[in-house]
């Protein structure tokens, strides 16, 4: 991780906030815990000691860095030029461990003893559950109910890599209720326990710190294209947005370069107005969701709506604080894919370049027909991950 | 004057706060339910208003919401029933919740309802100190309201002065670092706790939550505090044999039973 101090009007400012989205909304009984990241964890993620460790374990543990794929057949196909940024061949299929080890070496350094998580497909949990494994801390990941029917190869990872999974049986039993009981949790654990939020939401200082350890990503493509193209910049960076960590760190880099299109691909589900589907920008509102003002899906009262995916990755009724404002200025483009496309994307990738993607991936994969790139111009998606998880998924629609 | 602070001026120790969840046990509830507790003694009373993500909440009133939100509990809803509250309600009313379903409501425009049926103060846990100062104090100051902040276990001493000087009508005291009703009991570094508190001489008074559920735990509170506060203790009375103006009384009766103004036992 690069130096990432810098002014921009798309970082957070020193109140939290990323224009009018952000800050801690949260309850009193967490203001002690957030209080304490917010004063050091730049202090502590600019530390040498913690540099050298961070970096040592990107390259050595999760095998960064992750190539940078010029992808020939689908940039034929699509008439420009394609790069794949690999996150998908990190250690445990996705980008989500770049965050989950950069706060598991925060939390030693805060004296934490123990770990509490939540997770939606399993790929946060797992990703948590491993960094816990490798440094011995227990650790704890709640999961709605309904998840742990859907997901049961990533249970059974996290139960192998040593985690308790606790089941989340309030409210609609999905990703947002293993949010709320992740909280309780941390509510009722104070002093001894570290929260790992997965994507670039929660309360301030959350949304920017997973965004630096993602930020990794963006970094890695800055010089991969330098030395591949002879521009560090290419014309658009696609991402696929859930709560949005793998393109808060894919766009990082590039947020302050106006020449770059910075591109969000929600999930549209079965369509945007069909009544089953997650693309917030889309459907939401301004609000405040899991301790930051957002946009986020909700009836006219007030009450969170349960949003609908084929991908239990982007199954999120909010996005983190910083997509909200790079929506609201216009300095990304929101799109949305819909399962179908999406499922069509990732067949298309498995057939013409042998990789297989995460359903989550495969949404932003989903708009290069209409992204409009011409045949000069360069594009980078990130392949956020892979997509052995969703095997089932694909099943069904072979034959 | 707001009737949260004329309360305190008359009655400095062992007020009872009843938290209850609007449309709960059945949408209807709300203000017969209001009506019972002021009859049945409670000195103030705490109005929840339901919400699908309850953070602090442990899982009596996460289960309390959910029922109201299924029966169809919105905030424009409440309002329409609390119309008329103060042709029969004198004790001080607050709402408490979370500021999502306010913030869709518009901020001003619900302060205006509050003040309009006569709702005294504010409970919203969520609601950051700095926002509340640079946005919203103005607005609730302009309409009466009072604004509840919360301390815990794990607020220092300097915040807890600094909620002291911004607070009025009392500050919450959160017996322990824990979510609503998960608890039995109050332990000994509770009370040290509290006695730590008691010795900062602040300017606000103070009712304790959380973990308050019966006569001894209502007792031991009123030793350190000006009162408590009893919120998932009635919502499982509630939830167990549903809403009897008979049983609030004696449900209030137990817990005040130490009072010798409270009679009919």
């Amino acid at each position: 991780m690069e130096t990432l101090e810098k002014s921009s009007t798309f970082q957070v400012d020193k109140n939290g906030y990323y224009g009018l989205f952000g800050g801690a909304f949260i309850p009193e009984m967490l203001y002690p815990n957030v209080e304490e990241l917010r004063n050091t964890y730049l202090s502590i993620i600019e530390q040498p000691d913690f540099q050298r460790d961070f970096n040592h374990l990107l390259k050595n543990y999760v095998g960064r860095p992750t190539p940078l794929y010029l992808a020939p057949r689908l940039s034929e196909k699509y008439g420009t030029t394609v790069y794949l940024k690999r996150e998908d061949l990190c250690h445990t299929g996705a980008h989500k461990i770049n965050n989950t080890i950069g706060q598991i070496l925060l939390a030693q350094r805060l004296g934490k003893k123990r770990i509490v998580a939540e997770t939606g497909a399993g790929q946060h949990g797992v990703a948590t559950a491993t960094v816990c494994a490798l440094m011995g801390v227990e650790c704890i990941v709640y999961m709605g109910e309904h998840d742990i029917e859907r997901q049961a190869p990533n249970v059974a990872r996290m139960k192998m890599l040593g985690a308790e999974v606790r089941a989340a049986t309030c409210g609609s039993k999905t990703l947002k209720d293993a949010t709320n009981e992740a909280m309780r949790h941390w509510i009722n654990n104070p002093v001894d326990t570290h929260y790992i939020i997965g994507s670039v939401v929660g309360p301030h200082p959350y949304p920017d710190m997973v965004a630096r350890f993602q930020s990794v990503i963006s970094a890695e493509i800055k010089t991969q294209l330098l030395e591949q193209t002879g521009n560090a910049n290419p014309d658009y960076v696609v991402a696929c947005v859930g709560g949005g960590s793998n393109a808060a760190g894919a766009f990082f880099h590039y947020l302050d370069d106006t020449d770059v299109q910075l591109i969000a691909v929600e999930a549209a589900g079965k369509g945007v107005d069909t009544g089953f589907s997650a693309a917030t920008t889309a459907l939401g509102n301004a609000g405040v969701l899991h301790g930051s003002r957002t946009l986020l899906m909700q009836t006219e009262d007030g009450q969170v709506v349960e949003p609908y995916s084929i991908s239990a990755g982007l199954d999120y009724p909010g996005i983190g604080p910083v997509h909200a404002h790079l929506y609201q200025t216009g300095r990304a483009k929101f799109l949305s894919a819909t399962d179908d496309e999406a499922v069509q994307a990732a067949f298309e990738l498995a057939k013409i370049e042998g990789i297989i993607p995460a359903l989550e991936t495969a949404h932003a994969l989903a708009i290069l027909d209409r992204l409009g790139a011409g045949a000069h111009e360069v594009v980078v998606v990130n392949l956020s991950g892979r997509g052995d998880k969703d095997l089932a998924t694909f099943m069904k629609y072979i034959d | 004057m707001n009737r949260i602070i004329e309360l305190f001026q008359k009655q400095s120790a062992n007020n009872l706060n009843v938290y209850y969840t609007a449309g709960f046990p059945n949408v209807s509830d709300t203000l017969p339910i209001l009506v019972s507790l002021q009859e049945a003694g409670a000195d103030l009373v705490e109005i929840g208003m339901p919400y699908s993500d309850p953070v602090a909440d442990g899982e009596t009133i996460q289960q309390s919401n959910q029922q109201a939100l299924e029966n169809g509990m919105t905030v424009r809803l409440l309002f329409e029933q609390l119309q008329e509250m103060r042709a029969n309600v004198t004790i001080p009313v607050l709402l408490m919740g979370y500021i999502n379903p306010v913030i869709q409501f518009g901020i001003e425009d619900f302060c205006k309802k509050c003040a309009e049926v006569g709702v005294d103060g504010l409970i919203l846990p969520d609601m950051p100190m700095d926002v509340y100062l640079n946005e919203y104090k103005a607005i609730f100051e302009s309409y009466g309201l009072v604004n509840i902040f919360l301390v815990t276990p794990q607020t220092s001493e300097s915040r807890i002065r600094q909620i002291d000087s911004v607070s009025d009508g009392f500050i919450y005291t959160v017996s322990s670092a824990s979510v609503t009703g998960s608890q039995s009991g109050v332990s000994d570094n509770m009370e040290t706790y509290f006695e730590q508190i008691n010795a900062m001489n602040l300017r606000n008074p103070r009712l304790i939550g959380f973990g308050i559920k019966d006569q001894k735990t209502f007792t031991m509170a009123c030793r350190y505090a000006n009162g408590a506060i009893i919120g998932s203790a009635f919502i499982r009375m509630l939830q167990k044999s549903g809403f009897h103006p008979n049983d609030v009384k004696a449900f209030i009766g137990s817990i005040k039973a130490n009072k010798p103004t409270e009679v009919d036992v």
